[in-house]
């Protein structure tokens, strides 16, 4: 993935930036500028917030067969999260045994190396899930 | 409006097929289609080529123009269309081929479904296949397309009690039906511990789960139906076309459990034919992984939602069943390449309604439906044919 195409996308990766439209109070992740609800309504109401990283394990799978840049990861778990603020997103579960891991489990988002472009190239984060100890 | 018939069908066999090109698969699939319909070559208005990644598989964009050329009619200078929508392309090109025709914008229309899989590793095939999920918010966290249908999956059996046998018999079944279909990559019958002790690719989902990388095409040639009657005996009626998307990321949807595209697509078909699923005796669906086959079957209303496992344990989607599912073989046994799947399906509905499928015809068979989806389901075609 060429640098700028990842890096433009950083305060979403880094800080899970996300907005909400204030006609009718739904959040959207990554952003975006109109409420796929209110359309027209919600132009100039969608505001930026950040995702407080929380929520709980709404599917996961361990992956055995991956991507040539996650074969060093593998197996890895990927998991889809629901939000505490009601949206879902897609990542990997680390710090847990996929044994262990339970439809509603609770996870915190935690920033992580993802990949790089090529052995020479720019290194990119992003958030994985971690479980909520406890 | 005008009424839209199918009068001619052609395909290759799918598999690895080494000494084929994207070109010869094309070509092959499209002059056999144009003799089935007894057509010369400046009969045809218009050619239409569901393609999701030949500028990845074979570094070659611009393929509507190429097959166009190779079939010998670059000289009659004719619209050739590339149609891509990820698993959907094949389904796709034929809505539009349909659409030219009911317009009446073209008479005679050739609409082809191809995909040159093999010329690259099986790594990367599968990175190909996740361009279409979410690039950006999903494959570059770590998914992959059969990561995202597990998800669905242990969704499924979580909120339905759907078991790991249930869904693992969607294979057994369309392998059972592959063996009878001598165009199938897979013509050899599995067991359900075959799928269920095979590797894992993503749990619960292991290889037997999943479709195959495959290389093929299929062609079907379509024509007003008051002009049908002067080519062919049997021409097969396009009953209805619909089409329907949805969120590009899995993530985005309230649920992960049905695909709401099916059911919207599924709708608009029935009240365009005035038909109900009870009245469906065959079905092609897009299981390219075995849990989507149990969404499809359930979302396309054949069955009540989370019922699916069982109705297919229960053999109700097999031959003789209550709806005849996937008997081609399917997406797991028949092969996928990705763009030509959803022209092949509509091949094999047209044989069965004609009678031509040999060991596995469902019996008086009148009307088939298929279903085609793109990725995890955000784009999706359903088609309805039936006996003119």
């Amino acid at each position: 993935m060429a640098t700028a195409r990842f890096w433009r996308e950083n305060p979403s990766r880094y800080n899970l930036k996300a907005v909400r439209c204030n006609n009718c109070g739904r959040v959207f992740f990554p952003p975006r500028g109109v409420c796929s609800v209110c359309h027209r309504k919600s132009i100039g109401k969608m505001e930026c917030l950040n995702l407080k990283g929380e929520g709980e394990v709404f599917s996961f799978t361990v992956v055995h067969e991956a991507p040539s840049q996650f074969e060093i990861l593998k197996p890895y778990m990927v998991v889809m999260v629901k939000m505490d603020e009601g949206v879902m997103l897609t990542s990997q579960l680390i710090n847990s045994d996929p044994k262990d891991v339970k439809i509603g489990m609770r996870v915190k988002a935690t920033l992580r190396r993802l990949g790089e472009d090529g052995p020479s190239g720019v290194i990119y984060y992003g958030y994985k899930f971690r479980p909520i100890e406890g | 409006m005008r009424e839209v018939a199918i009068i001619g069908i052609g395909g290759t066999k799918f598999g690895e097929l080494w000494d084929m090109s994207l070109r010869d698969l094309g070509i092959q699939a499209g002059l056999a289609a144009v003799a089935d319909a007894k057509l010369a070559a400046e009969d045809i208005d218009a050619l239409y080529v569901g393609n999701m990644s030949a500028g990845r598989f074979i570094e070659q964009e611009h393929v509507a123009a190429l097959i166009a050329d190779y079939s010998g009619l670059a000289r009659d200078n004719i619209p050739a269309t590339r149609i891509e929508a990820a698993g959907a392309s094949g389904g796709l090109a034929f809505r539009e081929g349909y659409l030219a025709v009911a317009s009446g914008m073209h008479d005679i229309v050739v609409v082809g479904g191809a995909e040159k899989m093999t010329d690259v590793g099986d790594v990367l095939a599968a990175e190909i296949q996740s361009t279409a999920a979410d690039q950006q918010w999903e494959v570059v966290f770590g998914a992959t397309l059969a990561s995202l249908f597990a998800m669905i999956a242990r969704r499924h059996m979580y909120e339905f009690g759907t078991t790991r046998e249930q869904i693992a018999q969607v294979a057994v079944k369309n392998h059972k039906h592959g063996a009878l279909n001598p165009n199938a990559q897979y013509q050899r019958e599995i067991d359900l511990s075959t799928v269920l002790n095979a590797s894992p690719v993503a749990e619960p989902l292991g290889v037997f789960d999943c479709a195959p990388l495959s290389d093929g095409a299929a062609a079907v040639v379509l024509c007003s139906m008051d002009r049908a009657r002067s080519y062919t005996s049997k021409p097969i009626r396009i009953a209805a076309s619909a089409q329907a998307s949805d969120t590009l990321a899995l993530h985005s949807r309230t649920t992960v459990t049905s695909f709401k595209a099916t059911q919207v697509a599924a709708q608009r078909a029935f009240r365009q034919a005035g038909r109900r699923p009870e009245q469906v005796q065959l079905a092609e669906v897009h299981d390219n992984f075995t849990i989507a086959e149990i969404l499809a079957i359930e979302d396309l209303g054949f069955f009540p939602k989370g019922q699916g496992g069982k109705a297919t344990m229960d053999g109700e989607t097999a031959l003789g069943g209550k709806v005849a599912v996937n008997t081609s073989g399917g997406l797991k046994a028949r092969g996928f390449p990705f763009g030509a799947t959803g022209v092949a399906q509509l091949v094999e509905l047209v044989e069965q309604l004609r009678g031509e499928a040999g060991k596995r015809q469902v019996p008086d068979a009148t009307l088939g439906l298929a279903q085609n989806a793109g990725g995890t389901g955000a784009t999706v075609v359903v088609s309805l044919l039936e006996v003119a």
